[in-house]
Parts: C-alpha cells; sequence; structure tokens
C-alpha cells in the first residue's frame, strides 16, 4: 500500500490492521516515533494525520493510506512545529526525552487549532501524553514560548 | 548503644563470594556492612568510587581526543537516562581542559570498566564519584596542550597559558590552537596527579553556572535520538516473549501451531529454564519472533501455554500486607538501639502510635525494557538501555558461553531508567534470540503489559512506629519497626531482612535527637523480583517518619515545622556509624557525617519560601516533610486544594534542596521538579497488587502515573549555594523523591483533617 509520510509517498506492504507504529518503527526504519503502551493511554507514539493528532500504536495501517502523515522526524518543516522543536530546547525540556517527540507532535495540533492556548488548553491537549520523568512545568513553559514566537513572526 | 545489626551473613546456597560479586554488580547499593567488614579485615576499607568494582580512570588519552578540525570529543562512560550525565560530565572535563564548549562533542562508551573505570549509573553517584577523576582528565590535557605550545616556541612552560581552545604566550602575543597542537600533545606523557595543577574554583567557565543546553537536545526533539529501542538494520527480526506471570513459573506445555501461522512470524522459541535465584535471569516463557513488533505481538495472543506457577503462585499482596502489618505489630530484631525505650515509655505522659503502608511500585519507564542483539562470526554485539553495562556485558557473555572480549555492548540513551534497566535481563533476551537465530539482528520489546507484569518492583513495607511524650509534647521515647522484603532475594532468596544499604535508607540512620530510641527489622520474605525504584527504601521510612512527625506535632497541638525542627535539634555532625549505618552510601563516615544543620536548613529554607503558616481557605493548605539519602539534604511543601469529592490538585510545590557543590545546577533542578511528579504519582496511584502470584495491572489505565493536568503548575526549586569545592558532593537524582509523599499527605490532614497512612490516596481525601 503507498502511504504519504512527511511530503514522501513510501510503498510498503504490510497487513491492513497492523498498527502505523510498527510500519514507522518496524518496516520503514522511522524509529522517531516510541511505543510506550500499545493502547492509545501514554501519548508516545503521537503523529499526525491530517494534521490531527493520532496514536499510531492503535491505528490500523490502512486507515492512515491516502492521508497525509506528519511524524517527529518531519514536523519541523512546518512554522509551528520548527517554534516548538525551538523552545523545547531553549527551555531545555527532555529529561531521558523518550516521550517528547509524542509531547511535541501533541503540542503541534494543539497550537494548529489554538494559536494562543491557556493553560486549560494546554492541560486538555497534553493529559494523553505521559512523562515519567515529570518535565510538565517545562512543556508547559514550552508551549507558551512556541505560541509567542509563532504569533510574533505572523 | 546495644544492638549490633546483623548484616554480617551470607545466605544459605551461596558463597559468600558470589554474593558480594552479586551484590557489587549491584553497584554498590548493597555493598552494605557485610562488604565493608570483610574488607576490614582484609585491608583498609574503600569509599566511594574506589569502593566499587573497577574503581575510577582518570587517563585524558581514555577519555578526550582532539581532531585536526579541533573539535574535542569527550568519552562518557555512564548511562544518560535523563538525569544529564552527558552533559553534566564533558561539562567538567571541557571546563579543565579549557575548551570551548561549543567545539565539544559527546560519545558514548561501551560496556569496558577496565578501561573507563566503574559504569554503574545508579546510586545516584555519578557526578558525586567522577567529578575529581573527570577534572584531573581534563587538567591534564589542558597541561599537555600547554606543555607541547611550549615546546614549539621553545619558551618554558610556566610563560604559556590555555584558554579557551588555544594557548597563548603572552610575552610575544603568539597563539596556537589545539586543533594544532593536539597530536604533538597528545605524545607527551600524562602528567602525575600530584603535578596537576586543577582550577580554582572561580576559574570555572562552566561548571557550576548552569546555562549550558542539554547535549541532547536537538537530536530528542527531532526525532534522531537513539534509545535502546530504535537500532535498526534490514534484515532485522522482531521479538516479544510470553514470560512465566509468576516468578519461578516454568513452561508446562505450549502449543505454538496458531501462533506459527500468523502474518510475519518467523519463530516460535521456549526460553531457558528459570532458576532458584532470580538474579537478572530472563524468566522463563515463549519467544514469537517475526517482521515487525506488531505482527509478534498478535500472534503471542494466539499462544497457548500451561504454566506451572511454583512456589509463588498463591502470592496474594492483600494477604501479605496483613501479614506484613502483623509482624510490624510484634517484636523484630533489634538494629538500633539508645537509651531505655521501655523505661522512657512507662515514663511518658502519653503514648502514641500509628502503622503506614506502602505497596509495591512498578518503574513504568516510558521506554519498557528493549534490547537489539546480533551476532556476527561469534562476535555477539547488543545495543541496550542499560544502567549497568559491565554487568549487562558479562550476564550476555555467560548465557551465550562466549568470551567476554566477543561481546560488545553499545550503551543507547535510556527512555527512563529509574532502577530498572540496572537489571539487564531484556538485554540477555536479545542475545539469546539472536543466537537463536543464526546471529540475525533480533530486537526484543516489552510491551507495557510485560513490564507491569514482570518488573523488579519496588519493596512493599508496614511501618509501625510509637512515641512517648512528655507533657511538653516532646519524643523521649521512639519506637520504629520496618518490615519489608530485601531487594538481595534476588540474588539470595532466602534473604529475609533488609540488609545494610536499605536500613541505611532513612532508617537505621535517622539523626533526630530522642534520648530513648529502638528500631527493629521483623523478618519477611519476597515472593516476586525486588529491585531499587529510584530512591529505594527511603520511600517508606521517609513516608512513615515524616507523617508521624507531623502527626506527633499536631497532637501536642504546635506548628509542624518548630515541632520538627525541635526533634532535629541543634546543628551538629553526626558519625553515622554512631547511628550503626555502617553503609552511608559506600562513603567515608568522616567525609560524610550526617550533618543535621544542613538538615535545619533546607526545613528553614522551604518554609520561607513556600510562606509557611499563610492561612488557606476551606480545602486548602500545606505539608512539610524533609529527609536526608544519598548524601543530600531534601526538603519539601507541598500545597493542595482538595474539592468536596476528595480530587487533589496540587497547585505548588516548593524543594529546597542541599547536595553540596552544584556542577550543573539547570539539571539539577530539572531532577528535582521531576522527582516532585515522580513522588505524586506514587503518592497518588502508585501500586502494584498481586493475586494468585499474578500482577494485576496491566496498563496505564490500572497503572496511573501522574499525567499534566494532575501535575503541579508551580514547581518552584531552591537550591542551597555551597561554593566550597572541596566539600564532598551528595547525591542528586533520587534524593528528591522521598519527602515528597509525606508532604502531600501532611498537606492533605492541613486541608481536610484527614491523615493518609496507607499509600497510594486514591480517593482517601474524600470527605466522610
Amino acid at each position: 500500500m503507498e502511504l504519504q509520510i512527511n511530503d514522501q509517498r513510501v510503498t510498503v506492504t504490510a497487513e491492513a490492521d497492523l498498527p502505523l507504529l510498527w510500519v514507522l518503527r518496524d518496516l520503514l526504519g522511522m524509529t522517531g516515533t516510541k511505543f510506550g503502551c500499545g493502547m492509545a493511554l501514554c501519548g508516545a507514539c503521537t503523529v499526525l494525520v491530517d494534521g490531527q493528532a493520532v496514536r499510531s500504536c492503535v491505528l490500523p495501517v490502512a486507515q492512515a493510506a491516502g492521508k497525509k502523515i506528519t511524524t517527529i522526524e518531519g514536523v519541523g518543516s512546518t512554522p509551528v512545529g520548527a517554534a516548538l522543536q525551538g523552545a523545547w530546547q531553549e527551555i531545555n525540556v527532555p529529561q531521558c526525552g523518550y516521550c517528547q517527540a509524542g509531547q511535541i507532535m501533541s503540542a503541534t495540533a494543539l497550537l494548529q487549532v489554538t494559536p494562543q492556548p491557556s493553560d486549560a488548553d494546554i492541560e486538555a491537549a497534553m493529559s494523553g501524553n505521559i512523562c515519567r520523568c515529570g518535565t510538565y512545568t517545562r512543556i508547559r513553559a514550552a508551549i507558551k514560548q512556541a505560541a509567542t514566537h509563532v504569533g510574533q513572526t505572523k | 548503644m546495644s544492638a549490633v545489626p546483623d548484616t554480617f551473613f551470607v545466605p544459605k546456597g551461596v558463597t559468600r563470594r558470589e554474593f558480594l560479586q552479586r551484590l557489587q554488580a549491584m553497584g554498590g547499593l548493597l555493598l552494605v556492612a557485610d562488604g565493608l567488614q570483610i574488607a576490614k579485615a582484609a585491608d583498609a576499607p574503600k569509599y566511594g568510587a574506589e569502593g566499587m568494582p573497577h574503581g575510577t580512570v582518570d587517563n585524558p588519552l581514555v577519555f578526550l581526543t582532539i581532531g585536526d578540525d579541533g573539535w574535542v570529543t569527550i568519552v562518557v562512560h555512564r548511562s544518560e537516562m535523563g538525569q544529564g550525565v552527558r552533559t553534566g560530565m564533558p561539562l567538567i572535563v571541557a571546563d579543565e581542559l579549557e575548551a570551548d564548549w561549543a567545539k565539544v562533542r559527546v560519545e558514548q562508551a561501551p560496556a569496558d570498566e577496565d578501561k573507563y573505570g566503574n559504569q554503574d549509573t545508579d546510586g545516584s553517584r555519578s557526578t558525586r564519584h567522577f567529578l575529581d577523576p573527570m577534572r584531573r582528565c581534563g587538567a591534564a590535557a589542558r597541561m599537555m596542550l600547554e606543555q607541547a605550545a611550549a615546546l614549539s616556541w621553545n619558551v618554558p612552560v610556566g610563560e604559556v597559558r590555555a584558554l579557551n581552545h588555544e594557548v597563548q604566550h603572552q610575552k610575544t602575543a603568539r597563539k596556537l590552537s589545539y586543533a594544532t597542537l593536539a597530536k604533538r600533545a597528545a605524545k607527551l606523557p600524562v602528567p602525575t596527579p600530584s603535578a596537576l595543577r586543577l582550577k580554582t574554583s572561580g576559574e570555572f567557565r562552566y561548571v557550576g553556572k548552569g546555562g549550558v543546553p542539554i547535549i541532547d537536545g536537538h537530536d530528542i526533539v527531532t526525532g534522531k535520538a537513539q534509545y535502546g529501542s530504535d537500532p535498526w538494520f534490514k534484515d532485522m527480526c522482531f521479538a516479544v516473549i510470553a514470560r512465566s506471570p509468576v516468578l519461578g513459573g516454568s513452561v508446562r506445555e505450549f502449543d505454538g501451531e496458531a501462533a506459527a501461522a500468523a502474518p510475519g512470524v518467523q519463530k516460535i522459541l521456549r526460553m531457558p529454564a528459570p532458576v532458584a535465584k532470580a538474579t537478572f535471569h530472563p524468566l522463563a516463557g515463549i519467544a514469537v519472533i517475526a517482521n515487525s513488533t506488531g505482527a509478534a505481538i498478535a500472534a503471542r495472543k494466539l499462544l497457548k501455554i500451561q504454566w506451572d506457577d511454583g512456589a509463588n503462585g498463591s502470592y496474594d499482596s492483600d494477604a501479605y500486607r496483613a501479614a506484613l502489618q502483623e509482624s510490624a505489630r510484634n517484636p523484630g530484631k533489634v538494629v538500633r538501639e539508645s537509651g531505655n525505650v521501655d523505661t522512657a515509655f512507662k515514663a511518658a505522659a502519653r503514648t502514641i502510635e500509628a502503622e503506614y503502608y506502602i505497596p509495591h511500585i512498578a518503574h513504568a519507564t516510558m521506554e519498557p525494557p528493549c534490547a537489539a542483539a546480533r551476532i556476527i562470526a561469534g562476535k555477539c554485539e547488543v545495543w541496550a538501555p542499560t544502567q549497568a553495562p559491565q554487568v549487562t556485558r558479562e550476564d550476555v557473555a555467560k548465557h551465550l558461553g562466549f568470551p567476554l572480549e566477543n561481546v560488545t555492548i553499545h550503551v543507547t540513551l535510556l527512555g527512563g531508567g529509574f532502577g530498572r534497566k540496572s537489571k539487564p535481563d531484556f538485554a540477555i533476551e536479545a542475545a539469546i534470540l539472536s543466537q537463536a537465530m543464526d546471529g540475525r539482528p533480533v530486537k526484543v520489546t516489552w510491551t507495557r503489559e510485560d513490564d507491569l507484569h514482570h518488573d523488579f518492583l519496588h519493596t512493599v513495607s508496614a511501618e509501625y512506629l510509637r512515641a512517648g511524650v512528655g507533657a511538653d509534647g516532646k519524643v523521649s521515647a521512639w519506637l520504629h519497626r520496618s518490615v519489608a522484603p530485601s531487594l538481595a532475594t534476588i540474588f539470595a532468596p532466602s534473604t529475609n531482612h533488609e540488609v545494610g544499604a536499605e536500613l541505611g535508607m532513612g532508617f537505621i540512620n535517622m539523626p533526630y535527637d530522642i534520648p530513648n530510641l529502638r528500631l527493629e527489622n521483623p523478618e519477611a520474605s519476597a515472593h516476586c523480583r525486588i529491585g531499587w525504584f529510584r530512591s529505594v527504601s527511603n520511600i517508606p521510612h521517609a513516608f512513615a517518619v515524616q507523617s508521624f512527625v507531623a502527626e506527633l506535632a499536631a497532637n501536642a497541638n504546635k506548628d509542624h515545622r518548630d515541632y520538627l525542627l525541635e526533634l532535629i535539634g541543634p546543628a551538629r555532625k553526626i558519625d553515622p556509624k554512631s547511628l550503626h549505618d555502617d553503609w552511608n552510601h559506600g562513603e567515608s563516615p568522616q567525609r560524610y557525617p550526617v550533618d543535621t544543620g544542613r538538615l535545619r536548613q533546607v526545613v528553614e529554607t522551604v518554609t520561607q519560601e513556600a510562606k509557611w503558616g499563610k492561612t488557606f481557605a476551606r480545602g486548602r493548605g500545606q505539608g512539610l516533610a524533609v529527609h536526608y539519602s544519598f548524601l543530600s539534604y531534601t526538603a519539601a511543601v507541598v500545597e493542595v486544594d482538595i474539592d468536596d469529592q476528595g480530587r487533589i490538585l496540587v497547585p505548588r510545590v516548593d524543594v529546597a534542596f542541599d547536595c553540596g557543590p552544584q556542577v550543573n545546577p539547570e539539571r539539577i533542578r530539572s531532577q528535582l521538579e521531576g522527582a516532585v511528579i515522580m513522588g505524586l504519582s506514587l503518592a497518588m496511584f502508585g501500586e502494584i497488587t498481586f493475586k494468585n502470584g499474578r500482577s494485576q495491572q496491566d496498563n496505564f489505565h490500572q497503572y496511573r502515573v501522574t499525567r499534566m493536568s494532575e501535575a503541579p503548575r508551580e514547581i518552584r526549586v531552591h537550591l542551597i549555594p555551597q561554593s566550597d569545592w572541596s566539600m564532598p558532593l551528595g547525591g542528586v537524582g533520587e534524593p528528591g523523591v522521598p519527602p515528597v509523599a509525606p508532604a502531600l499527605c501532611n498537606a492533605v490532614f492541613a486541608a481536610t483533617g484527614k491523615r493518609i497512612r496507607r499509600l497510594p490516596i486514591r480517593d482517601q481525601a474524600k470527605r466522610a
């Protein structure tokens, strides 16, 4: 089947119900998207499908065919994604960093719809993403900083 | 003091040598009185890094290279799991080297303790143990560069000076870059330690300053960072394993036909039989190898396995809790005693007692255990997110039957560690499966269910406390019993008391100014794999002691802070040996006394910063706790806001922290912020329960951890400045955790009048 990942067309041979996560990671070697729970409970595997934040660990790959898939490897080519990646580094958000790809993908989806999020907006959008190291206060700060940055450069 | 802790023991069925080796392999966590007493008999005890297997190495030729392009490559031999060691360690070398941080890159060392010194990354000791060796590395290289420049210019070396990636000769205004000097410098003899000129702290360029971005930041946010789950080869195959749900269980029979016929499946394999000692041995089970992890997970569901549960098949955590609590109500092995407790209790105006319970907790690293391995021409390479590289290498070699030199462990980034990844069962699994697949690269992934079912769990503990107080509310007698299965049981299953390192985590070394005191440790046996979880036995000990002190203060109708400070008593430096703590985190009792002045200071600082004593509206309040662990001093004030349904919000947490001099204050802050979240997680939700020997929690819906909506919006970290660099360093990664749970529960009491004595809190804050 043909997939469109980060603006590139890719052909894969996979069972229709194989979760997109494993297509990315194991069949294509795109390992930036992480496995955390397999039940859409932790958000580590978050990617964008047509701009929506989706947990790729439970999304059958067939349902992503024909849609625009964006992963952490490609999100930096969007202004919002780049701003978030920049803010994440300036604030030194990560500790172990394993969940941060998913965090940035969820934050990207948030800022694309809500460019100036309130604390409550951020909590609503980000509470599906677990960080076991506990970087939440910095994630919040980085989202606000990126929102300001995107707002100023518009 | 009458009783001597009986830590000098070797459990049955284990040779002393093996016992010590395994304990040492744990990274000295359990070096305990046991090891020290043996050492004493033979020669002077070794402390700190020198007491660890393979000690330290400070040879600059091992740890750094300077390329023709001027780039400095610094080798990091400790594992990065979020604590910032891949930034902090090179920062020390670069500073002494007078290197420009913008021209520094970092390379991760493979497992090789002969070459690099000890690599066990746990016990909050990487910076504590390697600050000095890394300084010597950088300083030696700097002096070699200066020597090379002096030779080039034919001037006395005293006239040249290294400054920011070049060597200058001020008299003649000449300069030579590190790039130009590197080759010549590398051929010069390495200065002896006594010849080294270390920087004064005033000369530090990076150390103690903060403001340096973490070295892997860019790779992490762009998805390029390589974790244990990320090695990938075109011919790689992917495995998951159905493991015995009960510790010590085995496969009686299995039918793998349906699984073998599932899409993408390449092989179904029986894992090696279980062994009596859990150690880090892979659990018995059936492996499914497929062309993707997803295919392997789907096929595993089709396995039909009949398990033999073995002796732990009846383990029930409810029944076990009741048994532990009963043990805690009765006398046990006395591990410390002073004054005359029984007489003092009789003379006391009042007696107050309380029981506390802290359940098993799972590490739940965001990256579940995982590893990849391949074997080419009799040589095995493993990519593993391991906290214990050398132990991993030794265990892989042993399981494959390979000589050590034919095993290479590539240490990847760890997607969280917290102690779980000190136990390399997952890496051994990958190597075994690659061997079974004729050397093909195999990646083993633990699902979250696997992780929660087969963790090396934080111990479970019942704590009983009784205090005799005078009419003035002052404590005259103190009895504390701690009962918990020991983590030494994974090496010596018959262990039935807490070992020295566990006792030394906030139990035996409690430094309060109490005249009559007895500490007891009744027996407990283990029925699941017990491991070390970030801050280890400090969690139950701090929870019990800090909750109880708050109860005593309330009972005496006194302010908790004032009462706590009075109990700590005046500033004094206490010899840990006088507390019967022969472990002292493996450090010298002279260099590292328990300093009640520093304990007082963190209490005073945190209460001042958090505006302790301010008035709150109904349902709101503050709680305080302090704890000494890993040679550092931490106090926390947690503020809660509890609604009528008992839902607890934590608007703000203040932490005061004294770890001595601070190498990278920015990462220290981040560690404490994270410790607050982890402490809140375990206090609010953390519990693994067992029925029929099986862990009952499958995934994050049943084993909850704190999410952003439940996390404090504000965490304020107050670092106690220490500018004297001759002062020994304390640990950083772990000591932030222990005071959080009791401070939270003390806040719940302040807000609601409800006393939480059993973790997790869940809905216990609901008003009756």
